[in-house]
């Protein structure tokens, strides 16, 4: 993801509807959010604190490579801004959902996708993220985002997502 | 659980010799059976009013599960010579000769008025001309009709193969609605054929690969219900449920029972990290078994319960491994090419099932628990999950199809891996597992 490109949106101005909600699975609605970065709406306020600032303009997501859990250069950058957004707007609590593609087991998929889940996790404590704001989730496969079953489909299903949830910190 | 059967091992038909096991008429499974063994079931006799529907039924079940098993080909009734008007009359061996008829199944049902149903059968060994085995009579509700029919049909199977039966079982599998990105899915219990379909949980919220106890009055299965991965047991006669642990936030999953019924063997996830646990099904203290930075999971006991086979990618890739069942030395079992995952092990002891993975194909095969003698026995874009037959002779697993209208079905093989079958549900299912043999 291009932060750059992302700020030069928001500043542009593009986007005028009102903001969408955050991408959130397990709420017992099962309701799957498909606007992944870049198609979400930006507050046109331009609330730099908002959740759907956070999702957008700072980015909420990271992706991985095939059976690894290891954070790729583009999403250390990501988490690094994350992890910054997130000191500065202290009201979230951190739900990260760790994701894996449909090319596995079903329960090795949740071990991976735990390990994601905990590689973001430890990323955002070790750059000043309290470590008591954060849980996470593993879901394995049981989440796709994107339903073909093509590496295009399987790259952006393999992902961790930072879900915030107003809440005391 | 309730007794619904009386079984009465009666000497029906005292003018008969009982064929010895070691006639002609004999199935070896385990040779892979090319030409099904042809046999005869007319309509079994209504021994009253009123029984003329479920005699015709009863049989039908009978013949639908010895035909589905690939070994028996059944032949159909518009071929027969003669006639079977009653069940007390004698073989005409030479009609059923005629139409090369290897074995007969005769039968008769009566239901009483206070809804007892009364089924007797009788195996014969046509070109021996003898009867196989003593007549068998099973006494049950009208509500239990289709468990009467499988239990003959496992008393003809087990007499002509000289191996236990499967037909009267239960399979718990995940029944699942909705589309890809937000599918929806339940626990469900099912007869092994499809048939009397009822949902365990309800569709609010993710719940994954159920094993049954080893009486298959309990299931274990992983819910999300918590917001996070839980392990919970659930009684099936009352369909009441718990959580296997007690401290909450706690991520569990995989769980599967000792083969005494007593203790849990799961994964627990801990800050990234997957390792196996067991645990006493009534709860108490945990015991931790793997400790690796890997992630170690599916774990399964051996049938007398002193070994576990599990999966861990400690290697760099998902394979397979054996360690006692209190943890220690774990060795690796599984060598060739690919990852291997989900292994089960085989009731009888002899194979270990598993998943495997391959340039892009998925499939269920079978080795030796020491890892030699592997057999691929299907390939498909994804097949996962194996589960046993109560006789270690059929396979269960889910098979997903592909793209983005791709769905899970249930699809059975036998360990020899032909009579590849879909098993009929009522819209999409995976994760199965199968119950032993009903008491």
């Amino acid at each position: 993801m291009n932060l750059t490109n992302k700020a030069l949106l928001l500043i542009a101005g593009l986007a005028i509807s009102a903001c969408t909600s955050p991408s959130q699975f397990g709420d017992g609605e099962n309701t799957v959010d498909l606007n992944g970065p870049g198609s979400t709406t930006v507050d046109p306020l331009g609330d730099v604190t908002s959740t759907a600032y956070f999702n957008s303009a700072v980015g909420d997501r990271v992706l991985f490579a095939v059976n690894q859990s290891t954070l790729s250069p583009e999403a250390r950058q990501v988490l690094t801004a994350q992890a910054s957004w997130l000191i500065d707007n202290r009201d979230y609590t951190i739900v990260i959902e760790g994701h894996a593609d449909e090319q596995g087991t079903r329960e090795y998929n949740i071990g991976l996708s735990a390990k994601r889940a905990s590689a973001v996790q430890q990323f955002l404590v070790q750059n000043g993220v309290s470590g008591g704001r954060i849980s996470t989730v593993p879901y394995g496969k049981e989440r796709p985002i994107e339903i073909c079953s093509q590496e295009a489909c399987y790259s952006k299903n393999r992902r961790a997502v930072t879900v915030l949830q107003a809440g005391i910190s | 659980m309730t007794r619904i059967f009386t079984l009465i091992l009666a000497a029906l038909l005292a003018a008969s010799t009982t064929a010895s096991a070691q006639g002609p008429l004999r199935i070896e499974i385990t040779e892979g059976v090319i030409e099904p063994l042809p046999f005869a079931a007319p309509s079994f006799i209504p021994e009253n009013a009123g029984a003329e529907q479920m005699a015709a039924q009863i049989t039908q079940v009978i013949a639908a599960d010895l035909a589905n098993t690939g070994l028996f080909r059944e032949i159909p009734r518009n071929a027969f010579i003669s006639t079977v008007t009653s069940f007390s009359s004698p073989v005409q061996y030479s009609d059923w000769k005629a139409i090369n008829a290897q074995a007969l199944i005769t039968g008769a049902v009566a239901v009483s008025s206070d809804g007892r149903v009364t089924v007797k059968f009788r195996l014969f060994d046509v070109f021996s001309e003898s009867q196989l085995g003593d007549g068998l009579q099973f006494v049950g509700t009208t509500a239990s009709w289709r468990r009467m029919s499988h239990k003959v049909a496992d008393a003809v199977y087990g007499r002509i193969t000289g191996e236990g039966g499967y037909f009267d079982s239960r399979v718990v599998f995940v029944s699942e609605t909705g589309p890809k990105n937000a599918r929806r899915k339940r626990l469900a219990i099912m007869d092994y054929d499809g048939a009397d379909v009822q949902f365990l949980t309800d569709s609010s919220t993710i719940v994954l690969a159920p094993r049954f106890s080893p009486t298959g009055d309990r299931v274990l299965y992983t819910s999300y219900e918590t917001g996070v991965p839980t392990i919970f047991v659930l009684d099936v006669a009352s369909v009441g449920k718990r959580a296997l642990g007690e401290q909450p936030g706690m991520m569990t999953f995989a769980p599967r029972f000792s083969p005494d019924g007593n203790t849990v063997v799961y994964s627990l996830s801990q800050g990234g990290n997957t390792d196996l646990y067991r645990m006493p099904v009534g709860g108490g203290p945990e015991t931790r078994l793997t400790s690796t930075p890997s992630i170690e999971t599916a774990p399964s006991f051996s049938p007398d319960g002193s070994r576990i086979v599990f999966e861990s990618d400690r290697s760099g890739t998902q394979q397979l491994y054996v360690m006692p069942a209190t943890g220690g030395e774990a060795v690796r079992i599984s060598f060739g090419q690919g990852r291997y995952g989900t292994p089960v092990w085989s009731p009888r002891g002899d194979l270990i099932a598993f998943t495997k993975q391959n340039k892009g194909r998925f499939h269920i095969g079978v080795m030796r628990v020491d890892g030699s003698e592997e057999r691929l026995l299907t390939a498909s874009f994804l097949d996962e999950g194996p589960s046993w037959s109560p006789n270690g002779r059929v396979i269960m697993f889910t098979r997903e199809s592909q793209g983005p209208t791709g769905s899970p079905s249930l699809y059975s093989v036998d360990i020899t891996g032909r009579n590849l079958r879909r098993v009929p549900t009522n819209g999409a299912a995976s994760d199965p597992a199968w119950s032993p043999l009903l008491p």
